[in-house]
């Protein structure tokens, strides 16, 4: 019952935050997110005691064969947890800052937080279509009613890559479904499938692209530097901190285990295509003067590893980027809430407007280093040990793939140490001499963010441990 | 049965209370009573098939399936009437009447849905047909409504033309009118009948406004009063589908014969969808888009045409309702608006809330977004395809064009939550606000639990 009460908490929550007035919401929000973290702790305890207990089936469509069939294994119970702290960290992070209408804004966010959950913790194809569209459109309401000036066609454009990506997938799943003897959308069921070379052949494209839109792996990213920049940050956060891995949990959930021979069959094009996105992300972070579309190609330049590590298809490289996931969803939230704190401050993006801020607000800038430290993996930091794993899997599938994805952690350490450069340092101005430092909230989240990193960082192995509990 | 006798006697005695009853409100009182009635009756056959159908008089055939889409049909008239109903009145003095057109056309429809004898397919088109021309005509004011009548009378008469040549062609082929009898599935195919076929899927398509037969449709729908075009954009084509659907299904199923005309009903599909989707990303109205985004629409309930299982069967079902609720009620809101262009829906949510929280809803629903029941319409009929195994082409485009849909109907949603504006907005009643709240709680409930409906199936 915990796996359900995971994906009620925040549906439930969400529903009320929309008639709540004044300071209701953002109370509800901090209450509701704070629970989740709770539940999510205890689904952790639970896995490792009884992980059966995490499982529960009912009927949902009988004549379609389709069940509401939710359970958690060490990764969709990662995946949770990244989910109620990102959530959480997001909520304490806007604590004190004054949304315009609070209720929709903190209602919209609870029931995304109800729809990414429900994708991690589902076992039923059609359940987990179902679920990864319901995450979709309350982010696409956020980002259009409080994103910038280019919100409009920007969100737009982000929610057609990302429904059609899914329409494909669905197909797929209607596909396959027809396959199963006992016609039915279990996990189980899928994978269980002997599917013919021809069929998998094809089959493999249909989920890749919905999977690859929205990590996103080149080529088609070109809706997340947009939708990045124009989002409001919170949303960002949670777009990168944990949406993302809404498309690397498919491939190892559904693309890799139901279309073994297809995804091996295509390894070579998956990598090839991610490691051209690392570095070509990273050539454009390199000169770009917009902090948040620095930070949104930094991404894609770090999915894109994860990406490749996926396909190269051993137990290394796929530990690696189980661990990855959630420590570049912390790091990135990280940056992202620093981000938040600079643009509420200075009300400015753009990097050459800034500068010594490290004078003004000297703990802003002692966070800002360590995370971002800890997203190029500096050793005794969480990034090291996931790159590491990750560099390790890849080096054994082919030394090639590896030598030029390796090329993505040089640039990364270029453009990331450029932009604290520019951030912090140097001379400040007459809009960086305003500044003031982190408020407690922002305090709080940072901190957390901070342990973390270290903690994982010296100490990955209940981590390792938790994630490796597969199903 | 019953709905088809309860409906011709409703349309008969609406007639009679026009003349008599000065009070248009409570001619309206009188044609929901008349529907409800009519939707219990045809419900109450539903015991007696349930272990299956029988054919009366050897013309009609009450089936579980045809009870189920009779329910459908008055059911989504049900709400076309609590939603609209008041709005006849200001088209104009005959309100009587026009309550009495649209029980005739559902005496049309049902008789759509359980022909079991090419003239009964004939008549029910007839009887379809004929009173929308009347009221595509109604607002004898407006110049527009004059020439949509016309031209959909011309267009309609031409068609019907053509139905009845390929009836006889079919009739000169098999020797009897009889669609369970005809024996066309087996090979070879007959040349008269191959070209009956033809002719039959081209009136067909014509009356449900598939491409390249569909020109009549945009200027018919937009010259139309707004209040009738809901209707014949919804249940009147839901009927046509389900016509088409029954004459394919039982006559022409099976052997060398299915092969020539999926390829034809394939093409036709698929320029349906591609024609529909793009044509309505143009539009500046938000009626014409309307009228578009059906054309599209008929594109995916083709699927269900050409794809024969049992998918298909319960999708036609699902679409029909889906749709219908949908699309009725968008036009309920759109008959609030003074401005029927996108730019008149801009700011929408901050002057009526509930109005622009529905639309929205209907809009999610016509694309095909999860939990509302567009999404399992789309789900069968793309299943339907999918299961019949030569149309993955097919079902790529549709997906393509589903996504292509996604444009004009989000830009009623972005006008009405992110952009600023005045509308002109009517009063708006408790009565009508109850009555949204019904439709989008069906599109929901439907959304969530699909077998609320195809379980009865």
């Amino acid at each position: 019952m915990l796996t359900v009460l995971l994906i009620l908490i925040p549906f439930i929550a969400g529903l009320i935050a929309f008639g709540l007035k004044g300071s209701g919401p953002k109370v509800l929000g901090m209450i509701a997110s704070l629970a989740s973290v709770a539940t999510a702790i205890g689904t952790v305890c639970t896995l490792q005691a009884d992980p059966k207990k995490l499982s529960f089936v009912t009927n949902w469509i009988p004549q379609l064969g389709s069940q509401f069939r939710v359970g958690l294994d060490g990764m969709g119970t990662m995946l949770c947890l990244l989910t109620a702290i990102a959530f959480l960290l997001v909520f304490i992070t806007i604590y004190n800052r004054d949304i315009e209408r609070p209720n929709s804004f903190y209602g919209l966010m609870l029931l995304s937080q109800a729809g990414l959950v429900g994708v991690f913790t589902a076992f039923d194809a059609l359940q987990f279509y179902v679920f990864w569209e319901l995450a979709l459109i309350p982010v696409y309401f956020l980002c259009s009613m409080w994103g910038g000036e280019k919100r409009i066609p920007v969100t737009f454009k982000f929610f057609v890559y990302t429904f059609l990506g899914s329409l494909l997938m669905l197909v797929g799943i209607i596909y396959l479904y027809f396959q199963t003897p006992d016609h039915s959308f279990s996990w189980t069921s899928f994978t269980s499938l002997q599917l013919s070379m021809g069929d998998q052949k094809w089959l493999f494209w249909l989920f890749f692209v919905a999977f690859a839109i929205k990590m996103p792996v080149f080529p088609f990213h070109t809706w997340q530097p947009d939708t990045y920049e124009q989002s409001p940050t919170p949303v960002t956060m949670i777009l990168s901190g944990v949406m993302v891995k809404m498309g690397l949990f498919g491939v190892l959930r559904w693309l890799v285990p139901v279309l073994p021979e297809g995804a091996s069959m295509w390894t070579d094009v998956a990598i090839v295509l991610s490691v051209i996105g690392i570095i070509y992300a990273s050539c454009i972070a390199m000169v770009q003067s917009d902090l948040k579309r620095l930070i949104a190609y930094s991404s894609i330049a770090h999915i894109g590893l994860m990406s490749a590590a996926i396909f190269a298809h051993n137990e290394q490289g796929t530990q690696g980027v189980l661990l990855q996931m959630f420590n570049h969803g912390i790091n990135i939230i990280g940056l992202w809430i620093i981000v938040e704190v600079i643009q509420n401050r200075l009300g400015v993006k753009n990097m050459d407007q800034m500068g010594g801020i490290a004078r003004k607000a000297p703990r802003m800038a002692i966070f800002l280093v360590i995370i971002s430290l800890a997203n190029i993996g500096l050793p005794l930091t969480n990034g090291f040990i996931g790159e590491f794993l990750m560099f390790s899997g890849l080096f054994q599938y082919n030394h090639w793939f590896m030598a030029f994805a390796g090329l993505g952690i040089i640039l990364a350490a270029v453009y990331t140490l450029n932009m604290i450069q520019k951030v912090i340092f140097g001379e400040g101005n007459t809009l960086t001499d305003t500044t003031t430092d982190l408020q407690p909230g922002e305090t709080v989240a940072l901190s957390l963010v901070v342990i973390m990193i270290f903690v994982l960082g010296v100490y990955p192995q209940p981590m390792l441990d938790l994630v490796s509990k597969a199903f | 049965m019953n709905a088809l006798i309860s409906t011709a006697l409703s349309g008969v005695f609406l007639m009679f209370v026009g003349l008599f009853v000065r009070n248009k409100q409570h001619i309206k009182f009188f044609a929901i009573a008349a529907i409800i009635i009519s939707f219990i009756a045809n419900l109450a056959l539903y015991p007696t098939v349930q272990l299956g159908g029988y054919i009366q008089f050897g013309m009609i055939e009450v089936s579980k399936f045809s009870v189920l889409f009779n329910a459908v049909a008055l059911g989504a008239t049900l709400i076309y009437f609590l939603l609209s109903g008041s709005e006849f009145e200001k088209v104009g003095e005959h309100v009587g009447d026009y309550f009495a057109l649209i029980f005739f056309i559902l005496a049309g429809v049902t008789l759509a849905s359980s022909f079991s004898n090419l003239l009964m397919l004939f008549l029910a088109i007839e009887i379809m047909s004929i009173p929308q021309y009347v009221l595509a005509g109604a607002d004898r004011k407006s110049l527009k409504s004059n020439e949509a009548s016309l031209k959909y009378f011309l267009m309609g008469s031409f068609s019907t033309g053509i139905l009845l040549m390929g009836i006889a062609l079919i009739y000169g082929a098999a020797g009897t009118f009889n669609i369970t009898e005809l024996g066309l599935g087996a090979d070879p195919v007959h040349p008269l009948a191959l070209c009956g076929i033809i002719l039959m899927a081209f009136a067909l398509a014509f009356k449900v406004s598939a491409v390249p037969f569909h020109f009549w449709t945009p200027d018919v729908y937009d010259g139309s009063p707004t209040v009738f075009t809901s209707f014949m954009a919804t249940v009147v084509k839901a009927g046509g589908f389900v016509a088409f659907l029954r004459m394919f299904h039982v006559a022409f199923a099976g052997g060398a014969i299915s092969h020539h005309w999926t390829l034809i009903l394939s093409i036709i599909t698929a320029a349906t969808l591609i024609l529909g989707n793009f044509s309505a990303v143009f539009q500046q109205s938000v009626k014409r888009m309307l009228a578009y985004s059906s054309i599209a629409q008929a594109g995916f309930m083709l699927f269900a045409v050409i794809a024969i299982n049992q998918f298909a069967t319960q999708g036609i079902i699902l679409y029909a309702a889906a749709y219908s609720l949908a699309t009725i009620g968008v036009f309920a809101v759109l008959l609030k608006l003074k401005d029927y262009t996108f730019e008149g829906f801009n700011g929408l949510t901050r002057k009526q809330p509930l109005l622009a929280l529905a639309t929205t809803i209907f809009l999610f629903s016509l694309a095909g977004i999860p939990v509302t029941a567009g999404f399992f319409a789309k789900y069968f009929v793309l299943s339907a395809a999918i299961q019949h195994g030569h149309l993955l082409w097919l079902v790529i485009v549709g997906v393509l064009c589903a996504a292509i849909s996604v444009y004009y109907y989000f830009r009623v949603i972005m006008a009405m939550y992110f952009k600023q504006g005045d509308p002109e907005v009517e009063p708006v009643s408790g009565g009508f606000k109850v009555a949204l709240v019904l439709t989008i709680i069906l599109v929901l409930a439907l959304g969530l639990f699909p077998n609320l409906l195809i379980g009865c199936l």
